[in-house]
């Protein structure tokens, strides 16, 4: 007991004093999610819209596979990308293993299929109430589908913060295909699992408490986003 | 002028069946029978909305489905102002100078003060008020309402009433479903009464409820009566 008080009291002794290297693995972790959270809102956002609104051969399995995947192990998605990217891989000259933009791509792969099938159950809810009205007033496919996206705008933060939360909380992509290089591709997750079995339990423990408040913080200012929209436009 | 409308044989799966009529310009008609009658079904058949099992509907003149435009019982609002709503139907009819017209349009079903409020919490009243300016502003020819007051109180519901009155007079072709007979003959020249999916009986609508011709026209007239 008295050893895990010690190691609270260092690790927020360390968050306190502004540790540099703390600091730059915080940095780091917040790029690499976020660029890959906006890369595959970017992606999945249209394509779980088009999904849930269009009609073709092999919709119902593409539903399954794309809710199938929401459980995608990261591990798996981090042995393909790096045997993609590997060396002797059909990517591998472009030198992309053991980088940041590595573990983006990673991440996309695995928080996609989250974004687009989440989104693709909030659109085909939403277009059961729309899709007459629209229809009635002329609105193409394409362009009702995206009037639709636009309208339920706030509910889809949610499908985004789940992509969010599964990319900051990974640590098996980001370990294989970053390679947890000291100050080039160490994060948050793969940082605490080195420090934890090396015995640094503060810096371990003291990127533990500003992963979860940064997740917790990201999910607060979603929620009133949420509220405030919902007051206003009803 | 996109009237007549042909029906031709038209079913849809086991709620209509195989059903022929004309519906030209002037009067209004009201699509009257019970729940379940498949007058909603039938309305969506004309509108375009569902595409018939067998038969054919035809409209004449070019681009009927610019010149026609639907009110539903529940309106369906974007989440943006009012105002925005209005503009949203003109712009995809491609009128120019949307936004004046939209406004326009609010002003003669009395919403101009509430054009920027978000029309998601105007009240029901209010959001079919809504809902018939988003079709005025596209000067329908034919304009189709499916119990658009079913689910309001008495006073919205007067209201609409005087609105649908007012499209009436400048010369739109109002076509109604209702099973609230007060409502057939305070709004409605003509009825088409359906009952399970066959239109039984097309009649003035004085006419219809002084002498029904059909014995199902005439129990539902009594059976409705008494809650008038």
């Amino acid at each position: 007991m008295h050893s895990i008080l010690e190691a609270i009291r260092a690790a927020v002794g360390l968050i306190a004093s502004g540790d540099a290297t703390l600091g730059e693995i915080v940095l780091l972790s917040l790029s690499v999610s976020l660029s890959a959270v906006a890369l595959a809102t970017l992606l999945g956002l249209p394509l779980g819209a088009a999904i849930a609104v269009g009609r073709f051969p092999g919709r119902r399995a593409i539903i399954v596979l794309l809710n199938a995947l929401m459980g995608l192990p990261p591990v798996v998605v981090g042995l393909v990308v790096y045997l993609l990217l590997s060396r002797a891989g059909p990517l591998g000259e472009l030198g992309l293993l053991f980088t940041p933009v590595a573990m983006v791509i990673a991440q996309t792969i695995l928080i996609l299929p989250i974004i687009a099938a989440l989104c693709r159950q909030s659109v085909e809810d939403a277009w059961r109430e729309y899709e007459e009205q629209l229809r009635s007033l002329g609105a193409e496919r394409a362009g009702a589908a995206l009037t639709v996206l636009w309208d339920i705008r706030f509910s889809l933060l949610t499908a985004v913060l789940a992509g969010l939360g599964r990319a900051s909380a990974e640590v098996g992509a980001v370990m294989i295909v970053g390679g947890n290089i000291d100050g080039v591709t160490r994060v948050m997750t793969t940082t605490i699992a080195l420090e934890t079995s090396k015995g640094d339990l503060p810096l371990a423990l003291g990127l533990g408490i500003v992963l979860i408040a940064i997740v917790l913080a990201l999910n607060a200012a979603a929620y009133l986003v949420k509220e405030a929209a919902q007051r206003r436009y009803g | 002028m996109i009237l007549p409308l042909r029906l031709e044989g038209v079913t849809y799966r086991r709620i209509i069946e195989p059903l022929t009529l004309e519906l030209g310009a002037g009067p209004s008609t009201i699509i009257l029978g019970a729940n379940g009658a498949g007058k909603s079904v039938l309305m969506r058949l004309m509108h375009g909305l569902l595409a018939p099992t067998h038969g054919k509907v035809s409209w004449s003149g070019e681009n009927p489905r610019r010149h026609q435009a639907m009110v539903f019982q529940r309106p369906v609002m974007l989440r943006r102002s009012a105002l925005a709503n209005v503009v949203y139907a003109l712009k995809i009819a491609g009128v120019a100078d949307a936004h004046r017209a939209a406004m326009g349009a609010l002003e003669e079903v009395g919403l101009a003060h509430l054009a920027r409020r978000s029309a998601r919490v105007l009240s029901g009243g209010e959001q079919q008020r809504l809902a018939l300016a988003r079709a005025w502003a596209l000067h329908p020819q034919v304009l189709f309402l499916d119990e658009p007051t079913a689910s309001l109180d008495p006073s919205a519901t007067r209201e609409i009433e005087a609105l649908i009155r007012a499209f009436d007079a400048a010369g739109t072709k109002v076509v109604m479903a209702t099973h609230n007979l007060g409502q057939a003959r305070r709004l409605g020249d003509e009825v088409l009464f359906i009952h399970q999916g066959r239109l039984v009986e097309r009649a003035p609508v004085d006419q219809f409820f002084s002498k029904p011709a059909s014995a199902e026209a005439a129990a539902f007239i009594k059976g409705e009566l008494p809650w008038v």
